[in-house]
């Protein structure tokens, strides 16, 4: 007998990624690279931490930053307690409804995110959707405020990012066996014990993957924070924004994208290792 | 014999399940809707219901030349970042898709790092670093920005179509006497085709509405179609944008259609 061995054809040589990494270490690591030197320039044109002292020393700024990881949370609950419903039911149901949910899903999620936020501006306004059902049916005299006003911001954003939670979830619900659910139910566990003890586990990796892609978005969704929230309500997009463009001080705008990064990334992280803990609990 | 769970619980968890993913289908769908209407309106106003229906917006549309310009700049961006995106992005995915290596593994994360990250700091930080180099801002620059926020699109889906390969197939066109490029052009490239295609139409998607990088990376000459939108919409109500929007919406829904039927796209969007 021969015994050719024959070479390896499934995989490719790790030097194919080369064309792309020299890439992302030109276009993207060097500019990122570019903020955090540029971030070291204090205003009197010493280097030093001066820009982060400044950022951080000051109360206003901190409460920018705070209050927008508040919306992000805040946003990433809206979404997971609509999204993992409208989840479970399309995984549970298949066939036509199924195929709705999806199309549901996908279309808001690559429509514009200027249209969609239009939109809520169309609904929210002083002679939007909701004001002119509320004063048809006599239940308020003068208009709502709520565009401009952060219950309206968090509705926006929740729509805007939901896809982004309910496809990792879809992903994440499919692939539990539907007769653990039988099992459950045979051995006498009611429908909320069911979900809290097998579905909710089971279902933690994408309900974490999809909490981290529905914050991240909602917290640098410059468009609808600046469109629905106005000028009264500031986040840190449009903050870096104002500082980098309006008044054009680079230095500390690029100290507030540094701090934005590492407070983003600190988040993920974290999300992160709740995932392996979850895990971890989910095979016990 | 199974004890009843009692028949509260079914009824609580099925109403409050349902009632829950009613509101979120409706929250979904309702906007889009509402702009698709409000763009047939024959008023001022973005009032809803319009009190009367026509294709005035429509028509007026036809005269906006700055809206045109826009849309000349973003769909030339698009198009060539997507080439971009789809050429590095393949590469890239074919050499980190099936490597146990821990660089491999590191390669994976870093590309598709853009996705979390905040695309308003890359934007800045894009914007100060071509200005450190002393390029103007111009085309080129927008498509190297949008290209390295396009193509993570692009490595997952076509990773994705990768792991789910059959390796038996390679193997045996390998036995069969194929050489790899062979073995590459006939049977890998074919299989993976859906995976390569649904990336790039959402690294397309992902650069026309593209606006945290534009911002930075535009200027006067080449204005973007969303961020002339946004500055449209700040400044005054317009119900051109409406029937911009609507014919953006239909052109979206049309183009999801299509990639639903030729590569399954629901499937792979995760």
């Amino acid at each position: 007998m021969f015994a050719v061995a024959l070479p390896d054809v499934t995989t490719y040589p790790l030097r194919l990624a080369s064309p792309l990494a020299l890439f992302f270490a030109a276009f993207f690591a060097a500019p990122l690279v570019a903020l955090l030197w540029l971030s070291l320039q204090g205003a009197d044109g010493t280097f030093g931490l001066s820009q982060y002292a400044a950022f951080l020393g000051d109360g206003f700024s901190l409460g920018v930053l705070l209050g927008t990881l508040w919306l992000g949370l805040k946003v990433t609950a809206a979404c997971l307690v609509l999204g993992l419903p409208l989840a479970l039911v399309a995984t549970r149901a298949g066939g036509w409804v199924r195929g709705l949910i999806i199309l549901a899903v996908l279309t808001p999620l690559l429509t514009s995110v200027v249209i969609r936020t239009f939109a809520w501006i169309v609904i929210l306004g002083r002679q939007g959707v909701i004001n002119s059902l509320l004063s048809s049916l006599g239940l308020i005299e003068t208009p709502l405020r709520m565009l401009y006003a952060e219950g309206g911001l968090v509705a926006a954003l929740a729509q805007v990012q939901m896809p982004l939670m309910v496809l990792p979830l879809m992903t994440a619900l499919a692939r539990i066996d539907p007769s653990l659910w039988d099992a459950s139910e045979a051995l006498g566990a009611g429908r909320w014990r069911t979900f809290l003890r097998v579905t909710l586990p089971l279902c933690l990796p994408g309900l974490i993957a999809g909490s981290v892609l529905t914050f991240a978005a909602a917290i640098s969704g410059f468009i609808t924070q600046s469109l629905i929230g106005g000028g009264q309500m500031l986040f840190m997009p449009g903050y870096i924004y104002q500082q980098a463009i309006a008044l054009q001080n680079w230095p500390f705008a690029a100290a507030m994208s540094v701090i934005f990064l590492v407070a983003v990334l600190a988040v993920v992280l974290g999300f992160n290792a709740l995932g392996r803990l979850a895990r971890g609990y989910a095979q016990t | 014999m199974s004890r009843s769970p009692g028949a509260l619980d079914r009824l609580s968890f099925e109403g409050l399940l349902h009632a829950l993913s009613a509101l979120a289908l409706v929250l979904l769908l309702a906007p889009t809707l509402i702009v698709l209407v409000v763009s047939f309106t024959d008023g001022l106003s973005l009032r809803f219901p319009p009190p009367g229906y026509s294709f005035r917006w429509y028509r007026e549309l036809m005269e906006a030349w700055q809206l045109h310009y826009a849309l000349k700049n973003s769909l030339t961006v698009a198009v060539l970042a997507t080439i971009l995106a789809v050429g590095l992005g393949v590469l890239a995915a074919l050499a980190v898709a099936r490597s146990p290596r821990l660089s491999a593994r590191l390669l994976d994360s870093l590309f598709l790092s853009p996705l979390i990250l905040p695309a308003l700091a890359f934007g800045l930080s894009s914007l100060m670093f071509f200005s450190l180099l002393g390029w103007p801002v111009s085309v080129a620059t927008l498509v190297l920005g949008h290209t390295v926020v396009c193509v993570p699109y692009v490595v997952r889906n076509t990773v994705a179509a990768l792991t789910q390969l059959q390796p038996a197939l390679l193997e045996g066109s390998a036995s069969l006497g194929a050489s790899r490029f062979y073995t590459f052009r006939r049977i890998t490239l074919p299989l993976i085709r859906p995976g390569i295609l649904s990336g790039g139409f959402l690294a397309f998607m992902a650069s026309f509405d593209n606006i945290p990088v534009s911002l930075f990376l535009r200027d006067a000459a080449t204005d973007m179609l969303p961020i002339r939108m946004w500055q449209d919409l700040e400044g005054r109500l317009d119900v051109t944008i409406a029937a911009l929007s609507g014919i953006l919406i239909v052109a979206t829904i049309g183009g999801i259609a299509v990639m639903e039927r030729v590569t399954g796209l629901s499937r792979r969007l995760v």
